[in-house]
Protein backbone atom coordinates (compact mmCIF):
# COMPACT_ATOMS: atom_id res chain seq x y z
CA UNK A 1 0.00 0.00 0.00
CA UNK A 2 1.99 3.26 -1.34
CA UNK A 3 1.64 6.40 0.65
CA UNK A 4 1.79 8.93 -2.14
CA UNK A 5 -1.63 8.75 -3.26
CA UNK A 6 -3.01 8.96 0.41
CA UNK A 7 -0.79 12.30 0.55
CA UNK A 8 -1.69 13.81 -2.68
CA UNK A 9 -5.55 12.84 -1.72
CA UNK A 10 -4.92 15.07 1.44
CA UNK A 11 -3.13 17.55 -0.76
CA UNK A 12 -6.21 18.20 -3.13
CA UNK A 13 -8.55 17.96 0.21
CA UNK A 14 -5.90 20.71 1.79
CA UNK A 15 -6.90 22.98 -1.61
CA UNK A 16 -9.94 22.84 -1.77
CA UNK A 17 -10.95 23.69 1.71
CA UNK A 18 -8.57 26.91 0.91
CA UNK A 19 -10.29 27.55 -1.85
CA UNK A 20 -13.26 27.41 0.10
CA UNK A 21 -12.16 29.85 2.67
CA UNK A 22 -11.19 32.50 0.13
CA UNK A 23 -14.29 32.41 -1.99
CA UNK A 24 -17.14 31.50 0.14
CA UNK A 25 -19.35 34.42 1.84
CA UNK A 26 -21.28 32.71 4.27
CA UNK A 27 -18.77 32.57 7.71
CA UNK A 28 -20.54 29.14 8.96
CA UNK A 29 -19.23 27.63 5.52
CA UNK A 30 -15.87 28.95 5.98
CA UNK A 31 -15.83 27.32 8.87
CA UNK A 32 -16.64 23.97 7.57
CA UNK A 33 -13.98 24.72 4.82
CA UNK A 34 -11.47 24.96 7.73
CA UNK A 35 -12.75 22.24 9.07
CA UNK A 36 -11.80 20.12 5.91
CA UNK A 37 -8.21 21.17 5.50
CA UNK A 38 -7.88 20.32 9.41
CA UNK A 39 -9.05 17.08 8.34
CA UNK A 40 -6.57 16.77 5.25
CA UNK A 41 -3.84 17.41 7.90
CA UNK A 42 -4.99 14.69 9.19
CA UNK A 43 -4.82 12.05 6.90
CA UNK A 44 -1.54 13.45 6.18
CA UNK A 45 -0.33 12.94 9.86
CA UNK A 46 -1.72 9.07 10.23
CA UNK A 47 0.13 8.70 6.51
CA UNK A 48 3.35 9.66 7.78
CA UNK A 49 2.65 7.45 11.29
CA UNK A 50 2.16 4.22 9.15
CA UNK A 51 5.33 5.27 6.84
CA UNK A 52 7.10 5.69 9.59
CA UNK A 53 6.11 3.18 11.70
CA UNK A 54 5.77 4.84 14.91
CA UNK A 55 2.40 6.20 16.51
CA UNK A 56 3.61 10.10 17.02
CA UNK A 57 1.89 11.44 14.21
CA UNK A 58 -1.72 9.14 15.26
CA UNK A 59 -0.94 11.26 18.54
CA UNK A 60 -0.46 14.62 16.70
CA UNK A 61 -3.65 14.05 14.58
CA UNK A 62 -5.38 12.99 18.06
CA UNK A 63 -4.37 16.74 19.25
CA UNK A 64 -5.19 18.40 15.87
CA UNK A 65 -8.88 17.23 16.50
CA UNK A 66 -8.73 18.54 20.47
CA UNK A 67 -7.45 21.80 18.84
CA UNK A 68 -9.89 21.53 15.97
CA UNK A 69 -13.05 20.94 18.66
CA UNK A 70 -12.28 23.71 20.63
CA UNK A 71 -11.87 26.27 17.75
CA UNK A 72 -15.41 24.98 16.23
CA UNK A 73 -16.96 25.89 20.15
CA UNK A 74 -15.56 29.34 20.31
CA UNK A 75 -16.06 29.96 16.22
CA UNK A 76 -20.13 28.86 16.48
CA UNK A 77 -19.57 31.01 19.50
CA UNK A 78 -18.17 34.05 17.77
CA UNK A 79 -20.78 33.09 14.67
CA UNK A 80 -23.68 33.63 17.13
CA UNK A 81 -22.72 36.07 18.86
CA UNK A 82 -22.24 38.40 15.47
CA UNK A 83 -25.38 37.25 14.32
CA UNK A 84 -27.59 38.21 16.68
CA UNK A 85 -25.96 41.78 16.53
CA UNK A 86 -25.99 42.41 12.91
CA UNK A 87 -28.70 39.97 11.86
CA UNK A 88 -26.06 38.18 9.44
CA UNK A 89 -24.00 35.27 9.24
CA UNK A 90 -21.97 36.77 5.93
CA UNK A 91 -18.25 37.75 6.37
CA UNK A 92 -18.78 40.71 4.07
CA UNK A 93 -21.02 42.63 6.70
CA UNK A 94 -18.65 42.28 9.89
CA UNK A 95 -16.83 44.70 8.64
CA UNK A 96 -17.15 47.62 11.08
CA UNK A 97 -12.95 48.45 11.61
CA UNK A 98 -12.86 49.11 7.70
CA UNK A 99 -14.22 52.26 8.41
CA UNK B 1 -5.97 0.16 -1.16
CA UNK B 2 -9.43 -1.04 -2.18
CA UNK B 3 -11.30 1.15 0.04
CA UNK B 4 -8.83 4.11 -1.20
CA UNK B 5 -9.45 4.04 -4.91
CA UNK B 6 -13.36 4.41 -3.89
CA UNK B 7 -13.28 6.24 -1.57
CA UNK B 8 -11.45 9.09 -2.39
CA UNK B 9 -13.00 10.23 -5.91
CA UNK B 10 -16.33 10.61 -3.83
CA UNK B 11 -14.56 12.53 -1.38
CA UNK B 12 -12.91 14.80 -3.95
CA UNK B 13 -16.36 15.17 -5.37
CA UNK B 14 -18.40 16.16 -2.03
CA UNK B 15 -15.61 18.58 -1.08
CA UNK B 16 -16.04 19.99 -4.13
CA UNK B 17 -19.53 20.33 -3.50
CA UNK B 18 -18.57 22.56 -0.86
CA UNK B 19 -17.27 25.40 -2.65
CA UNK B 20 -20.66 24.67 -4.82
CA UNK B 21 -23.29 23.93 -2.95
CA UNK B 22 -25.44 27.14 -2.28
CA UNK B 23 -27.10 26.18 1.07
CA UNK B 24 -25.34 25.71 4.31
CA UNK B 25 -27.06 22.41 5.18
CA UNK B 26 -26.30 21.08 1.92
CA UNK B 27 -22.56 21.41 2.67
CA UNK B 28 -22.89 20.25 6.04
CA UNK B 29 -24.04 17.17 5.09
CA UNK B 30 -21.36 16.94 2.23
CA UNK B 31 -18.83 17.96 4.64
CA UNK B 32 -20.36 14.64 6.69
CA UNK B 33 -19.85 12.49 3.87
CA UNK B 34 -15.94 13.44 3.73
CA UNK B 35 -15.16 12.62 7.37
CA UNK B 36 -16.65 9.61 7.51
CA UNK B 37 -14.82 8.81 4.67
CA UNK B 38 -11.53 9.68 5.92
CA UNK B 39 -12.54 8.19 8.79
CA UNK B 40 -12.61 4.89 6.70
CA UNK B 41 -9.05 5.68 5.67
CA UNK B 42 -8.08 5.71 9.53
CA UNK B 43 -9.37 2.56 9.56
CA UNK B 44 -6.98 1.11 6.60
CA UNK B 45 -4.32 2.62 7.68
CA UNK B 46 -4.11 1.12 11.39
CA UNK B 47 -5.28 3.76 13.35
CA UNK B 48 -8.70 2.21 14.89
CA UNK B 49 -8.28 4.42 17.54
CA UNK B 50 -8.70 7.65 15.21
CA UNK B 51 -11.13 5.88 13.56
CA UNK B 52 -13.43 6.00 16.28
CA UNK B 53 -12.44 9.28 17.17
CA UNK B 54 -13.67 10.71 14.28
CA UNK B 55 -16.89 9.54 13.64
CA UNK B 56 -17.22 9.77 17.02
CA UNK B 57 -16.15 13.61 17.68
CA UNK B 58 -16.08 14.99 14.03
CA UNK B 59 -19.16 13.85 12.75
CA UNK B 60 -21.44 13.15 16.04
CA UNK B 61 -20.13 16.51 18.21
CA UNK B 62 -18.75 18.63 15.56
CA UNK B 63 -20.65 18.91 12.31
CA UNK B 64 -24.30 18.43 15.19
CA UNK B 65 -22.73 21.69 16.52
CA UNK B 66 -22.85 22.98 12.92
CA UNK B 67 -26.22 22.16 12.35
CA UNK B 68 -27.51 22.84 15.38
CA UNK B 69 -25.58 26.30 14.52
CA UNK B 70 -27.29 26.69 10.91
CA UNK B 71 -30.79 25.90 12.40
CA UNK B 72 -30.58 29.18 15.40
CA UNK B 73 -28.98 31.38 12.17
CA UNK B 74 -31.35 30.04 10.02
CA UNK B 75 -31.17 27.24 7.53
CA UNK B 76 -32.11 29.78 4.22
CA UNK B 77 -29.38 32.21 5.06
CA UNK B 78 -27.42 31.38 1.62
CA UNK B 79 -24.46 33.05 0.06
CA UNK B 80 -25.06 36.04 -1.75
CA UNK B 81 -23.14 36.30 -4.84
CA UNK B 82 -21.68 39.73 -4.83
CA UNK B 83 -18.39 40.31 -5.14
CA UNK B 84 -17.27 43.21 -2.29
CA UNK B 85 -13.23 43.25 -4.26
CA UNK B 86 -13.72 42.93 -7.67
CA UNK B 87 -11.75 39.89 -9.34
CA UNK B 88 -11.45 38.70 -5.73
CA UNK B 89 -13.15 35.23 -6.42
CA UNK B 90 -10.83 34.81 -9.80
CA UNK B 91 -7.67 35.43 -8.02
CA UNK B 92 -8.44 33.18 -5.04
CA UNK B 93 -9.40 30.24 -7.28
CA UNK B 94 -6.44 30.71 -9.08
CA UNK B 95 -3.74 31.28 -6.12
CA UNK B 96 -5.95 28.47 -4.86
CA UNK B 97 -5.08 25.92 -7.70
CA UNK B 98 -1.40 27.17 -8.12
CA UNK B 99 -0.87 26.24 -4.41
CA UNK B 100 -2.46 22.72 -5.16
CA UNK B 101 -0.75 22.47 -8.35
CA UNK B 102 2.54 23.17 -6.32
CA UNK B 103 1.91 20.72 -3.42
CA UNK B 104 0.47 17.89 -5.51
CA UNK B 105 3.54 18.32 -7.89
CA UNK B 106 5.74 18.77 -4.91
CA UNK B 107 4.27 15.51 -2.97
CA UNK B 108 4.54 13.09 -6.18
CA UNK B 109 8.00 14.19 -7.59
CA UNK B 110 9.42 13.10 -3.47
CA UNK B 111 10.16 9.73 -2.70
CA UNK B 112 8.57 8.81 0.23
CA UNK B 113 11.26 5.46 1.05
CA UNK B 114 10.06 2.33 2.81
CA UNK B 115 6.99 1.78 4.07
CA UNK B 116 7.38 0.68 7.52
CA UNK B 117 4.07 -0.24 8.90
CA UNK B 118 2.30 -0.36 11.78
CA UNK B 119 2.55 -3.66 12.93
CA UNK B 120 5.31 -3.67 15.50
CA UNK B 121 3.69 -0.65 16.64
CA UNK B 122 0.47 -1.81 16.69
CA UNK B 123 1.78 -5.19 18.21
CA UNK B 124 0.19 -4.69 21.65
CA UNK B 125 -3.34 -3.09 20.27
CA UNK B 126 -3.48 0.62 18.68
CA UNK B 127 -6.06 1.71 21.95
CA UNK B 128 -2.36 1.26 24.56
CA UNK B 129 0.11 1.90 22.66
CA UNK B 130 -1.66 5.54 21.61
CA UNK B 131 -2.03 5.45 25.46
CA UNK B 132 1.45 4.61 26.53
CA UNK B 133 2.53 7.56 24.54
CA UNK B 134 -0.37 10.12 25.38
CA UNK B 135 0.96 9.55 29.04
CA UNK B 136 4.80 9.32 29.02
CA UNK B 137 6.02 11.24 26.39
CA UNK B 138 3.16 13.88 25.14
CA UNK B 139 1.73 14.04 29.16
CA UNK B 140 2.82 17.49 28.99
CA UNK B 141 0.65 18.24 25.66
CA UNK B 142 -1.66 16.57 27.52
CA UNK B 143 -2.46 18.44 30.24
CA UNK B 144 -2.57 21.86 28.34
CA UNK B 145 -5.03 20.42 26.35
CA UNK B 146 -7.30 20.68 29.48
CA UNK B 147 -6.73 24.13 29.74
CA UNK B 148 -7.67 24.44 26.48
CA UNK B 149 -10.74 22.93 26.92
CA UNK B 150 -11.80 24.82 29.52
CA UNK B 151 -10.82 28.19 27.97
CA UNK B 152 -12.82 27.14 25.12
CA UNK B 153 -15.87 26.35 27.23
CA UNK B 154 -15.67 29.59 28.88
CA UNK B 155 -15.19 31.26 26.12
CA UNK B 156 -18.52 29.76 24.57
CA UNK B 157 -20.48 30.57 27.64
CA UNK B 158 -19.27 34.37 28.19
CA UNK B 159 -19.86 34.54 24.14
CA UNK B 160 -23.30 33.09 24.23
CA UNK B 161 -24.50 34.68 26.97
CA UNK B 162 -26.73 37.99 26.81
CA UNK B 163 -26.89 40.07 29.02
CA UNK B 164 -31.04 41.36 29.72
CA UNK B 165 -31.22 44.79 29.52
CA UNK B 166 -34.55 45.10 30.54
CA UNK B 167 -36.26 43.18 33.60
CA UNK B 168 -38.08 40.32 32.78
CA UNK B 169 -41.68 40.33 32.60
CA UNK B 170 -43.55 38.25 35.17
CA UNK B 171 -47.22 37.23 34.86
CA UNK B 172 -48.89 40.11 36.85
CA UNK B 173 -46.58 42.56 34.78
CA UNK B 174 -48.05 40.65 31.75
CA UNK B 175 -51.86 41.05 33.14
CA UNK B 176 -51.33 44.41 33.94
CA UNK B 177 -50.26 45.01 30.32
CA UNK B 178 -53.35 43.30 29.29
CA UNK B 179 -55.62 45.39 31.20
CA UNK B 180 -53.88 48.51 29.77
CA UNK B 181 -54.18 47.38 26.20
CA UNK B 182 -57.83 46.82 27.15
CA UNK B 183 -58.38 50.20 28.62
CA UNK B 184 -56.27 52.47 25.93
CA UNK B 185 -57.20 50.20 22.63
CA UNK B 186 -59.73 48.23 23.12
CA UNK B 187 -57.49 44.80 22.28
CA UNK B 188 -59.44 42.12 23.21
CA UNK B 189 -59.39 40.76 26.81
CA UNK B 190 -59.19 36.60 26.41
CA UNK B 191 -57.29 34.23 24.16
CA UNK B 192 -57.34 34.73 20.48
CA UNK B 193 -59.19 32.34 18.57
CA UNK B 194 -58.19 28.99 17.55
CA UNK B 195 -57.09 27.83 14.14
CA UNK B 196 -59.42 25.58 11.61
CA UNK B 197 -61.84 24.33 13.86
CA UNK B 198 -63.95 22.18 11.04
CA UNK B 199 -65.67 19.06 10.40
CA UNK B 200 -62.43 17.95 8.19
CA UNK B 201 -59.78 20.87 8.59
CA UNK B 202 -58.38 20.97 12.28
CA UNK B 203 -54.72 22.20 11.11
CA UNK B 204 -53.21 24.92 12.48
CA UNK B 205 -52.08 26.31 8.99
CA UNK B 206 -55.78 26.48 8.88
CA UNK B 207 -57.40 29.91 9.60
CA UNK B 208 -60.95 29.81 11.96
CA UNK B 209 -64.23 31.34 9.89
CA UNK B 210 -65.84 33.63 12.00
CA UNK B 211 -69.55 33.54 12.35
CA UNK B 212 -70.31 35.34 9.53
CA UNK B 213 -67.82 33.39 6.92
CA UNK B 214 -65.07 36.16 6.93
CA UNK B 215 -61.59 34.33 8.13
CA UNK B 216 -60.28 35.27 11.16
CA UNK B 217 -56.55 36.49 10.43
CA UNK B 218 -55.86 36.05 14.40
CA UNK B 219 -56.90 32.50 14.47
CA UNK B 220 -53.00 31.34 12.85
CA UNK B 221 -49.75 31.76 13.92
CA UNK B 222 -47.54 34.57 12.38
CA UNK B 223 -44.47 32.41 11.37
CA UNK B 224 -47.14 30.83 9.34
CA UNK B 225 -48.72 33.68 7.33
CA UNK B 226 -44.99 34.98 7.14
CA UNK B 227 -43.81 31.56 5.32
CA UNK B 228 -47.12 31.66 3.30
CA UNK B 229 -48.33 28.36 3.87
CA UNK B 230 -51.70 29.41 5.36
CA UNK B 231 -54.20 27.04 3.87
CA UNK B 232 -57.42 28.40 2.32
CA UNK B 233 -60.58 27.82 4.69
CA UNK B 234 -62.69 25.33 3.44
CA UNK B 235 -66.20 26.55 1.77
CA UNK B 236 -67.60 29.51 3.99
CA UNK B 237 -71.33 29.43 5.08
CA UNK B 238 -72.42 30.87 2.09
CA UNK B 239 -71.04 28.48 -0.02
CA UNK B 240 -72.60 25.02 1.53
CA UNK B 241 -75.87 24.63 -0.76
CA UNK B 242 -77.94 21.99 1.85
CA UNK B 243 -77.29 20.38 5.11
CA UNK B 244 -78.22 16.86 4.97
CA UNK B 245 -76.93 12.82 6.16
CA UNK B 246 -75.82 11.87 2.37
CA UNK B 247 -72.23 11.74 0.74
CA UNK B 248 -73.34 15.26 -1.34
CA UNK B 249 -73.57 17.16 1.88
CA UNK B 250 -70.31 18.18 1.75
CA UNK B 251 -69.24 21.18 -0.27
CA UNK B 252 -66.20 21.05 -2.04
CA UNK B 253 -62.88 22.31 -0.57
CA UNK B 254 -62.45 25.34 -2.18
CA UNK B 255 -58.88 26.64 -3.10
CA UNK B 256 -59.46 29.52 -5.09
CA UNK B 257 -58.92 31.90 -2.93
CA UNK B 258 -62.62 33.18 -2.37
CA UNK B 259 -63.08 31.63 0.59
CA UNK B 260 -62.52 34.73 2.62
CA UNK B 261 -66.11 36.39 1.24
Amino acid sequence: MSATPFIVLSAILFTIGAIGVLTRRNAIVVFMCVELMLNASNLALITFARVNGNLDGQIAAFFVMVVAAAEVVVGLAIIMTIFRTRRSASVDDASLLKY
Amino acid sequence: MIAFWILAPVMVVCALGLLFARKAVHCALLLAVVMISLAVLYAVQGAPFLFAVQIIVYTGAILMLFLFVLMLVGVDASDSVVETIRGQRLFAVLVGLAFGLTLVLGVAQVSIGTITGLTTANEAGNVPAIAQLLFTKYVFAFEVTSALLITAALGAMVLAHRERLVPKLGQADLAAQRMRDYAEFGKHLGPLPPPGVFARHNAVDTPALLPDGSVAETSISRVLLARGSVNQAPGSAAQVERVGGDDQSVPPRDDSGKAGR
